[in-house]
């Protein structure tokens, strides 16, 4: 039977099946789980950024209230560091320092927020009642806190046995090849920036539970973690040397990651250890201050870039040198941020013949730094995109017919940059086109005069950009130091009567996978969206998968699944072959009816599947009875979204208030599965861009005591703070995924923040600057305006 | 947030009696200042007296040339008050401004006067006015009122319970919000009334204070322009990552302006 629902497949804006549950205040995140019997910890950290311990006394807190245990890192001898995933290796080969990272701090605390100590008790209260009475003897030590400080000679050592604080020195490109085209330059351009360090504040703060059954020894850990079987890995393998098959962890609903809830955290390793150490389920949850010093910040670049162009304005070389801030320690990505995920993107949209750039990537005493939405892209991108516009301002081409002009053409796909990439698809001119035309570029000089009559500057301001991102090619990753793979994997479980659930590695923390793969499912397989479920975030549940973070779940967990569905379609055709006594290869399948070829013959999905599950009548000898498969993707390439974002802002000359006026988001993010999904996800990434541009900044004072600590100080982007943003797709299939899409989670972030700079320096064109750095503060800009500096 | 004892008397005389027992009680009526203290251990009250079940300290009346309102009136209900937006719409104006609706919900007159927050909006108006603090013991004028940071005249047994304010013939209130936290980075409160020409500066400096030079400009001469030319020496002025304090000092001079205007 054949019930007329409306479209739900692909290029439907249906409704967010989780939304229900989220907006009803019915998630069950981890904060919300509670173990019989459970205890809590409570983490005690360095006040310092930067001291020696020389003693720690638990004596008194031990004896305090509800106290179950203090741990120290003397009772973790038998554990192991915390495991960095990604090995670098220098310009000479060898590979990059790689200090230990306790999940305790050992003889020596090294950022403000380092653990020391965790008290577990009763209750939270009683739990932080107590660590008040532990007493460590510190010897406060001189803190490299900027990577200035950390690579000057004599510097204090973050690692005592790494005393120059560099944890890499690596490089990418040609670098004859690109000091060759320097020197046949007409023009070259210079550009200095920094690349502000941002704290992600998720909206829930990370939490773990630890839980072990003492009668089978299986521990289970509940965390907010983007992909559990990663953790899963990394802390049974490597910390707590756990088999994986007494090792069950569970990730259920995460408020929003960006990057933050990749990596495995002492928490985690501390909490299931404790469980097993107590017999009992110890729980932590962080407040917002502790995520403050304690999750892994974002970005933190300086960098010197030059272009060398022609007399007509073709780019010709690109040189860049950049160090990284990889804070106190390696968080679990970090080495591959300011490498992999930045230099190969510095060729952008362009036909840059030959580009080399440099890395040194820096150990401070400040919280770990690590992938943050985007990652190493935004970075890229915005030094890039500023530089065209430094360029154009410099040699005084058209910014836009200058980005027009060194377009990879349209027809040059696939098309092979020189820092290893090769993108697959693109079509940069329509993007710009369309973008100038929403936002219109044209008339924007009657609008500035209409501004400056209301005593304001108005400025408008262009990013024409790329991303790599569906990571990525397990083989690839690996040659380049991942010690991962980075396939991804899906289970399609046709039920007897025909409904479906779905396991995916990959995990859903705002982005809507419930409803974009069940809108995969109901477009290929005819399954209504309500009768498919999507399972992810349990590795007790799931196959072995990868999880969620560069804006790879649709590009490689949905390639996974449409494989998946490719070979229950098969089966399917051989079970409804012999159902309708015809060949197989006379069998066709569209949408949930398999139909014998030019005859009105057709078997439903759920006539296969119950046939499948009840198989009476059935080739039992020749093809096994149940409708489930499993399918493992491993992507040929990166996928490659681009486009243009065009910023409009307005400049309140008395006091130098920056405000957004109009946002323009024209992105090819490939196939466009729920388009209402695809516009969200642009508007937070957006949103986010904005925050990095204009009003997000991490602030360490000289002695490495964070000030920007909490969100009195610290600003976030609030509704106000934004503008109406735009959001259009013009789409060029991904070539080498079989559902051609290409990924929309972070192009915002990555596109938006050089716009948003280049319409504040435009609006500043009658001041003699030529660059604000970020966040740009009304302070700064009144500054300017003022003849401040 | 440790333990502490909890009270929530009904009458300013149980509240006083309650407060005189115990050195180290605090009053608490909203409690958006004292509960994230509390939260983040940086306040340790052996107890809390909640006056919110005190009638007589709720409400807005007038009484001849002045409005009396209550300290426990929450920002909200002074926001919407027919009283006071006919009588003193720039005190309507403030109060509509005040953090977010969250906290105009809940945060009182009384609270944010005596704790005097120099990043405070109510402080600014009161000193701005000119307005008399009606305590449990005595009247106080806001000139003798607001001491220093988180400071008032106040007594440790003494509560704020309403607030006198003269009606002007002209107010105004401008404010620069720190992008951050909301609070206000430097704002200005501007009457012309009973009690003279008044400018009172917040959020520029540790307490609020009158910008006396300001207010010989505007005696001879109310408009936006006698005060254009004002400079607000940066000396003794906040400074944070937000703002210097030679930026807080240009705003002053650019609130008091935009508060001129306002006031007409």
């Amino acid at each position: 039977m054949n019930v007329v629902t409306p479209f739900e497949g692909i290029g439907a804006s249906v409704k967010r099946k989780e939304d229900l549950r989220f907006l009803s205040g019915r998630g069950q995140y981890t904060d919300d789980i509670n173990r019989p019997g459970q205890a809590h910890a409570y983490i005690l950290r360095s006040p310092h950024a930067h001291a020696r311990i020389k003693g720690v006394d638990t004596a008194a807190a031990a004896a305090m209230p509800g106290v179950a245990a203090i741990y120290t890192s003397a009772d973790l001898a038998a554990i192991g560091g915390i495991p960095c995933g990604w090995q670098i290796h220098n310009k000479d080969g060898t590979p990059m320092a790689e200090p230990k990272h306790p999940v305790l701090a050992e003889g020596k605390v090294r950022h403000v927020g380092d653990p020391v100590a965790v008290v577990v008790a009763e209750t939270r209260q009683q739990a932080r009642d107590a660590a008040e009475h532990i007493h460590v003897d510190y010897e406060v030590l001189p803190a490299s806190v900027t990577m200035a400080q950390a690579q000057a000679p004599g510097a204090p050592a973050v690692h005592d046995d790494n005393p120059s604080n560099l944890c890499y020195d690596w490089h990418i490109g040609d670098k004859a090849a690109t000091d060759a085209a320097f020197a046949a330059a007409a023009h070259t351009v210079v550009f200095e920036t920094t690349n502000n360090r941002l704290v992600p504040n998720a909206m829930e703060p990370r939490a773990a539970i630890g839980d072990y059954d003492t009668t089978t020894g299986e521990h289970t850990l509940y965390t907010t973690s983007q992909n559990p079987h990663v953790i899963r890995l990394l802390m049974g393998a490597f910390v707590l040397q756990i088999p994986e098959s007494k090792l069950r962890v569970v990730a259920p609903d995460v408020g929003g990651g960006f990057g933050s809830k990749i990596y495995h955290y002492a928490e985690e390793a501390i909490v299931t250890w404790a469980a097993a150490k107590l017999g009992r389920p110890v729980k932590w949850t962080a407040d917002r201050s502790e995520s403050f010093m304690s999750d892994a910040h974002g970005r933190d670049h300086i960098s010197r870039a030059e272009l060398a162009l022609d007399a007509e304005g073709k780019f010709l070389g690109l040189r860049v040198h950049t160090q990284a801030n990889m804070g106190a320690y390696l968080s679990t990505f970090a080495p591959c941020v300011p490498t992999y995920l930045y230099a190969t993107l510095l060729a952008g949209v362009y036909s840059t013949p030959a580009i080399y750039a440099e890395v040194k990537a820096v150990f401070t005493n400040t919280v770990p730094v690590d992938a943050y939405r985007g990652a190493g892209r935004p970075e890229a991108t915005y030094l890039l995109e500023r530089l065209v516009d430094v360029a154009a301002k410099q040699t005084g081409f058209d910014k836009v017919e200058l980005r027009r002009r060194n377009f990879i053409p349209t027809d040059a796909f696939p098309y092979q940059t020189p820092v290893a990439l090769q993108y697959d698809s693109g079509d940069y001119f329509s993007t710009l086109e369309q973008a100038l035309e929403t936002a219109g570029w044209a008339t924007f000089e009657q609008r500035r005069a209409e501004a400056k009559a209301r005593g304001r500057l108005r400025g408008i301001g262009i990013s024409t950009y790329l991303e790599a991102c569906g990571i990525a090619p397990s083989a690839v990753v690996g040659s380049l130091g991942a010690r991962a793979g980075l396939y991804e994997v899906g289970t399609i479980r046709v039920h007897p009567t025909g409904s479906v659930t779905v396991l995916t590695g990959t995990h859903s923390h705002g982005q809507g996978h419930e409803t974009t793969f069940a809108q995969l499912i109901a477009d290929k397989l005819g399954v209504s969206i309500a009768n498919v479920d999507i399972v992810h975030g349990d590795t007790a549940k799931i196959p072995f998968g990868m999880g969620t973070y560069g804006s790879r779940s649709l590009a490689v967990g949905g390639s996974a699944m449409d494989k998946a569905m490719d070979k229950i379609i098969a089966k399917g055709k051989r079970i409804a072959a012999h159902l309708m006594e015809a060949s197989v290869e006379d069998v066709e399948f569209e949408r949930g009816t398999f139909r014998v070829a030019g005859t009105d013959k057709t078997k439903s999905l759920t006539d296969i599947s119950l046939a499948a599950y009840v198989p009476h009548n059935y080739p039992i000898d020749e093809i096994e009875p149940g409708l489930e498969e499993t399918a493992f993707y491993d992507p040929k390439n990166f996928t490659y979204p681009g486009g243009c974002h065009i910023a409009e802002v307005e400049i309140e000359i008395e006091t130098g208030e920056v405000r957004m006026v109009n946002f323009t988001a024209v992105d090819d993010v490939g196939r466009v599965i729920n388009p209402m999904i695809v516009e969200g996800q642009v508007q937070g990434g957006v949103a986010q861009g904005i925050g990095q541009a204009l009003l997000e900044g991490c602030v360490y004072d000289s002695h490495g005591q964070l000030i920007s600590a909490s969100m009195m100080d610290y600003t976030m982007p609030r509704a106000d703070d934004l503008a109406p943003v735009s959001v259009a797709t013009h789409t060029t299939l991904c070539t080498h995924n079989p559902l051609g899409v290409k990924g929309c989670g972070e192009v915002g972030a990555i596109g938006s923040p050089p716009a948003v700079i280049n319409a504040v320096v435009d609006a500043l064109r009658d001041y003699d600057i030529s660059h604000v750095e970020m966040p740009a503060t009304q302070e700064k800009i009144w500054s300017i305006i003022h003849g401040k500096r | 947030m440790y333990d502490f004892a909890y009270h929530k008397p009904s009458s300013v005389a149980d509240a006083v009696k309650l407060l005189a027992a115990d050195p180290d009680a605090k009053a608490v009526s909203g409690g958006h200042t004292l509960l994230p203290a509390l939260k983040h251990r940086l306040n340790k009250p052996s107890s809390l007296v909640d006056l919110s079940g005190i009638a007589e300290m709720r409400g807005v009346r007038r009484e001849g040339n002045a409005l009396i309102i209550g300290a426990l009136t929450r920002h909200h209900e002074v926001a919407n008050s027919e009283e006071v937006k006919s009588a003193i719409p720039a005190l309507a104006y403030m109060a509509q401004h005040i953090g977010d609706q969250q906290v105009r919900n809940r945060g009182t007159l009384g609270g944010s006067v005596s704790n005097n927050d120099p990043a405070a909006d109510y402080p600014a108006a009161v000193l701005g006015l000119g307005a008399t603090i009606h305590t449990s013991k005595r009247k106080i004028a806001a000139d003798d009122f607001f001491l220093g940071m988180f400071t008032t005249a106040l007594e440790h047994d003494e509560i704020l319970v309403a607030v006198e304010f003269p009606i002007p013939e002209k107010a105004g209130y401008a404010k620069m919000r720190n992008p951050a936290s909301r609070y206000v980075m430097a704002g200005a409160f501007v009457s012309k009334g009973p009690k003279g020409v008044r400018v009172a500066i917040n959020g520029a400096a540790a307490c609020v204070f009158r910008q006396s030079e300001m207010e010989a400009a505007l005696s001879s001469n109310w408009s936006a322009d006698a005060v254009a030319g004002i400079k607000q020496p940066a000396d003794d002025l906040n400074s944070d990552i937000h703002g210097s304090a030679e930026y807080r000092a240009h705003l002053v001079t650019v609130m008091a302006k935009r508060a001129v205007a306002a006031a007409g």
